[in-house]
Formats: C-alpha cells, sequence, structure tokens
C-alpha cells in the first residue's frame, strides 16, 4: 500500500481548516433554504477528505472500497425509506 | 526495515500485506455499523426538523457557536495530528509516534473539556431537557425536543471521544516503554481509523446543531 506524503498530510488539514470556516462564514448570509445545502455540501467535502487521505481510502484496492461503500449505502437506504414517508406525508 | 523483522503472519494469510488488508476492512466492517448506529440517530434528527423547523431553528440559535467551532477546529487538528503519529508508526519512529499520539489524546481531552463547560452553561441555562428546561421560544415543546437530540447525539459522541483518548493514550505508553508497534503497526493505523470517523461525525453534528438558522 502506498501511504500519503506529509505534503498530502499538511494540505488535508489546512484544507479542512479552510472548510471550517467557510462553513461558519455561510452560515450569517441569508441564502434561503440553501444554507442547509450548502452546509451539508461542506460536510460531505471534509467527510470525503477525511476518508480519502487521512483513512488511507484513496490508497487502498478496490475492495477495501467496497467495504466502506456498504456501511453508506446502508446507511442511504435507512434515510431514503424512511425520509420517503415523512417527507411526503400530506398532514 | 528488513522482513526477517518483520510481525509474524498468521497461518491463514498468505502474506502480511493480506493480513494488513484483512485487518483493516474488519475495521471498516466495524465503523460501518457505527455508521448506522448514528445514523439512526441523525435520522430522527432529521425527521422531527421536516416536521418541526421553526422550533429546530430557533433552538439551534440557543446554541453556543463560539464553543462548538473551536471544538471542530479542536477535533480536525487532533485528527491531523493522527495521521502523521500513522506515518511515524509505518517509519517506526517511535519517540515521535509516542509524542504525536500523546499530542492527539491531549486535543481529544481538551475537546471533552470544552464541551464540559458548555454543557455546565447549557445546564445552568435551563437548556437541559427535564422538569426544569425553559425555553424562549414560540414552541418549547419541540425546541426541548430539539435539545433532547442535541443532548443525546453529542453525549453518545463525547463518549466515543472518551473511549478515544484513553486508548490513544495507552497506545502512546506502549509505544514509549514496549516498543509494541515497531514493523507492527497494523493497530495504530486501525486506531487511527477509529479516531478520524469519530471526527467525521462531529464534521456532520456542528452544522446541523449550531448553524440551523444564524442569519435572521
Amino acid at each position: 500500500m502506498n501511504s500519503p506524503s506529509a505534503r498530502a498530510y499538511t494540505f488535508t488539514g489546512l484544507a479542512l481548516l479552510a472548510l471550517l470556516a467557510l462553513t461558519i462564514g455561510v452560515a450569517y448570509v441569508d441564502l434561503g433554504p440553501l444554507n442547509t445545502a450548502v452546509a451539508m455540501a461542506i460536510s460531505l467535502a471534509k467527510g470525503a477528505l477525511i476518508i480519502l487521505f487521512f483513512m488511507h481510502v484513496r490508497y487502498s484496492r478496490p475492495i477495501l472500497w467496497l467495504f466502506v461503500g456498504a456501511g453508506f449505502f446502508w446507511l442511504g437506504i435507512m434515510f431514503v425509506l424512511a425520509l420517503s414517508d415523512y417527507m411526503t406525508r400530506g398532514w | 526495515m528488513s522482513e526477517a523483522a518483520a510481525h509474524p503472519v498468521e497461518h491463514q494469510f498468505d502474506d502480511a500485506e493480506q493480513q494488513r488488508e484483512a485487518a483493516t476492512m474488519g475495521m471498516w466492517l466495524f465503523i460501518a455499523t457505527e455508521i448506522l448506529f448514528f445514523g439512526g440517530m441523525f435520522l430522527g434528527y432529521t425527521a422531527y426538523r421536516h416536521s418541526y423547523p421553526q422550533a429546530f431553528a430557533e433552538a439551534s440559535r440557543h446554541t453556543l457557536i463560539a464553543f462548538g467551532g473551536t471544538n471542530t477546529a479542536v477535533l480536525l487538528i487532533s485528527s491531523s495530528v493522527m495521521a502523521f503519529a500513522v506515518r511515524a508508526a509505518k517509519n517506526n519512529r517511535r519517540g515521535l509516534l509516542g509524542l504525536l499520539l500523546l499530542l492527539t489524546a491531549s486535543l481529544g481531552a481538551l475537546f471533552l473539556v470544552i464541551k464540559g463547560f458548555e454543557y455546565a452553561r447549557e445546564i445552568h441555562e435551563g437548556l437541559l431537557p427535564g422538569r426544569a428546561f425553559h425555553i424562549d421560544a414560540a414552541d418549547p415543546q419541540h425546541a426541548e425536543m430539539f435539545f433532547y437530540i442535541y443532548w443525546l447525539m453529542t453525549a453518545v459522541h463525547a463518549f466515543h471521544v472518551t473511549i478515544g483518548v484513553i486508548l490513544i493514550g495507552f497506545f502512546a505508553l506502549r509505544a514509549w516503554f514496549r516498543n509494541a508497534f515497531k514493523n507492527h503497526d497494523t493497530p495504530v493505523e486501525l486506531l487511527g481509523l477509529y479516531w478520524h470517523f469519530v471526527d467525521i461525525v462531529w464534521v456532520f453534528l456542528f452544522p446541523l446543531i449550531y448553524m440551523i438558522d444564524r442569519h435572521s
């Protein structure tokens, strides 16, 4: 397994802190319903950086991607099925 | 590092690389159960927030964003230090490994201390659900529901941080006094995966708790 360089770790850490500053800054701007969407997009970007670089998934074989993806896939099933009820109720 | 000095390969594996990959997959399987464990709470949050958006927005403005923001930075930095610790383990840098693990655990402990002060202030302000709960909001019942979810999720998360701090501190001692991870960095790598996962949970909790509606 290749492992990331110290530079890659430093850049990842700095990018995470920059995204934190961005998410706080954006929260004080009125974007209407987009505020939550933007906040979640930034969180997803942070999560992806952590998973790919700090957790070394970027440098791993496809079989590990399957194991990583499975957890999020099941999470997706839980959310989609449950919210397809909550978000479509007429009451 | 010479092959002869490497950690022994268990008989069911072809080589050290396969053994390492199997261990990593096992850890990710555990993390999948953790994703679903926290996922249930995130789902509950989403369903309630969808039903009572105003109450949640109002309650969220009562949370203490200075504490939350600082703590997010503390955890992100500790995750970065942990990444360097795993690298030090790989390179057999025993002293550096112990130092970086100790720094990671200290930042985790700092997170808990800050969280403790935040909890104390919230209890003082009456934001702990129960008989003493009171909030200046249009819909206090559902604002209380927000705070119930807030306390549950942050407490379960803080419990995970506590376990992490203890394990990382223990690993630091084992690196220093036993040189336990010489040519055997897989345990450090797996501990790192746990710590990064706990960080990711907080990355999602932070905006959902503190920043539902800060601009009005």
